[in-house]
């Protein structure tokens, strides 16, 4: 693929480049045809030409083929300096010579617009693969809650006097929770296009790490009733990141991880720092991530492939996204114990005075 | 007593709907407007004890028709908005916005912010002691007291915490804390004011952690409640 790049030098270029080529060449020729003959010229210079031809487009290879013919007649073909030829064999073999060379010249070209062709209608084939997988599970993952919504209504609708209390209730809860799901993953795109857009402009200001991590736990509650999240918050002094972006990060690290591993696992958060970065550290106790899929986990609408139904696999380039948008650096890895762990650096400032408590 | 009256402007019919059957349900008397211009003219014929206002209308927007109003309408006026742009609120909240809730938000949220924001506005300011669930602020003897028994606090530590009391349910900007208590200088100084809520909730929550009394608004400031 690398000879594929000669073809995008400009036209001027690819013209220079194939004539030298061939000049090159008739040099070398002219001082060794008295060992080799003007007849193995012949076959070189045509050799150039085909050379050119997989290197450059039609008409610089047309026009070598063309110079290649002069010159072989010019200075190779006896009589040589003058444009005559002598012997009906050498006037066939210079008529054979441009021939061969204007039909090398044709035939690679077409050839390679077959080929573009066809690399151009697979990477087309990919990206609507690409788009329609995407739909897929995007239109699943907007559809399942508005379904359950409509569903519980008309259920409640039509069998009023028929339900009892008990079911009553859990439709209401179902309604809630699809409704949840639902905010929750239009707030995921309206992310994901602003970071495509890049809209994402961080407004660091000081904030607790400390809170931000029991915000984002808090805010994953509903899902957590049969994980474990340990934290245990640390003396860190206030930084400077940006609070709204931090707090998504956190969530999605948590929420990935509640999504991700099977039920009683331990979640565990760490927070550290050193003089230039903060450092948040999520990590689970499951099964970790195939090492094979590891390096796609932060695509947009990448989903592992024996993954839980639900989700849209944005959350993690989110993660990303954010992270890079303040600056920051995410690293993920299994944990040799085994489950998988993801490390967020972000560069910030640190505040001094954290014992202002004890004025 | 008079049912309190509740002006609606936002252009979404379902919205409005849904406020009105809530609203009206809970005991307050409904107006509502689908522009901001008819906004307005209602807020002037009616003068409602409070106004609900979407920030994104398609006639005015929301900042402007705040300005409006508060060059004569002295009444909490709440703010809704979809979009969780904290400037945007910070912008409202300073142009005399009473509180504000970011669509889709909770009905029973929506009733505790209105029923706390006419409660402050009819409040006269001569409180002596307030009470907030299991704490009790007493502003002249600045004496606080948690289940009945004294805590210590350092003199910033209550000038805060009687700050929050005074605003109980609003939302109060990191720049309205740090002005008040600190000063101009150092209006931006955010650090202090994490420092001081951080202790403060030590001392007065149950689990600092999940604070029931000093909630963060992200981005925003806090709410004392």
């Amino acid at each position: 693929m690398d000879l594929l790049k000669t073809r995008k030098l400009n036209t001027i270029k690819q013209y220079l480049i194939s004539i030298l080529l061939i000049v090159f060449t008739a040099i070398l020729c002219f001082f060794s045809v008295d060992i080799i003959g003007y007849r193995a010229v012949a076959l070189i210079l045509l050799f150039m030409v085909s050379v050119n031809a997989i290197l450059f487009d039609i008409f610089p290879v047309m026009l070598s083929a063309m110079l290649s013919a002069i010159i072989l007649n010019f200075f190779f073909i006896p009589p040589t300096f003058t444009w005559q030829i002598e012997t009906t064999e050498d006037v066939l073999m210079f008529l054979m010579y441009f021939v061969i060379a204007c039909i090398n010249a044709v035939l690679t070209y077409q050839i390679r617009k077959f080929e573009q062709k066809e690399i151009e209608q697979e990477e087309k084939e990919k990206s609507i693969k690409l788009y329609n997988t995407i739909l897929n599970s995007l239109s699943h993952e907007l559809r399942t809650p508005i379904s359950t919504i409509i569903g519980a209504i008309d259920t409640i609708k039509e069998n009023q006097t028929k339900l009892s209390d008990k079911n009553r209730k859990e439709l209401y809860s179902e309604i809630e929770i699809a409704s949840f799901r639902l905010n929750r993953q239009v707030k995921n795109l309206l992310s994901i296009s602003r970071l495509e857009a890049g809209f994402i402009q961080p407004k660091v200001d000081w904030c607790d790490l400390n809170e931000l991590v029991f915000s984002a736990i808090n805010d994953n509650e509903k899902e957590t009733q049969n994980h474990q999240i340990v934290f245990i918050p640390k003396n860190m002094p206030c930084v400077k990141i940006d609070n709204g972006l931090t707090e998504q990060i956190l969530f999605n690290l948590i929420h990935n991880a509640l999504q991700h591993t099977p039920t009683n696992s331990i979640i565990t958060i760490k927070l550290t720092h050193n003089l230039t970065h903060c450092f948040i550290e999520v990590s689970d106790n499951g099964k970790g991530l195939p090492t094979n899929e590891i390096k796609y986990v932060f695509d947009k609408f990448y989903r592992l492939n024996q993954t839980v139904p639900g989700g849209t696999g944005l959350g993690l380039s989110i993660v990303k996204g954010f992270t890079e948008a303040m600056k920051g650096k995410v690293i993920v890895d299994n944990l040799k114990i085994g489950g998988a762990r993801f490390l967020i650096k972000i560069p910030c400032e640190f505040s001094k005075n954290t014992n202002l408590g004890n004025e | 007593m008079n049912k309190a009256e509740v002006l609606i402007i936002d252009d979404e019919p379902q919205i409005r709907k849904l406020l009105q059957i809530n609203l009206e349900s809970n005991d307050y008397k409904v107006v509502q407007a689908s522009t901001g211009k008819e906004g307005l003219i209602l807020s002037a014929s009616h003068a409602p004890d409070l106004i609900l206002l979407d920030i994104g209308l398609p006639d005015k927007s929301g900042h402007d028709i705040l300005k409006e109003l508060r060059e004569w309408y002295n009444k909490p006026i709440i703010i809704l908005s979809v979009q969780d742009n904290e400037i945007d609120i910070i912008s409202a909240l300073d142009n005399g916005a009473t509180d504000y809730l970011t669509k889709p938000f909770r009905t029973g949220e929506l009733l505790a912010r209105i029923r706390s924001a006419i409660k402050r506005s009819q409040n006269s300011e001569n409180d002596i002691i307030i009470t907030c669930g299991d704490i009790e602020i007493n502003l002249v003897a600045r004496i606080v007291k948690q289940n009945n028994e004294v805590i210590k606090l350092t003199s910033t530590e209550y000038n805060l915490l009687a700050l929050f009391a005074k605003n109980e349910g609003k939302v109060l900007t990191h720049q309205y804390l740090l002005r008040e208590i600190w000063g101009y200088t150092f209006q931006t100084e955010t650090q202090y004011l994490r420092v001081f809520v951080g202790t403060l909730r030590k001392k007065i929550e149950v689990n600092p952690n999940n604070p029931q009394h000093i909630i963060t608004e992200s981005g925003v400031g806090y709410r004392f409640q």
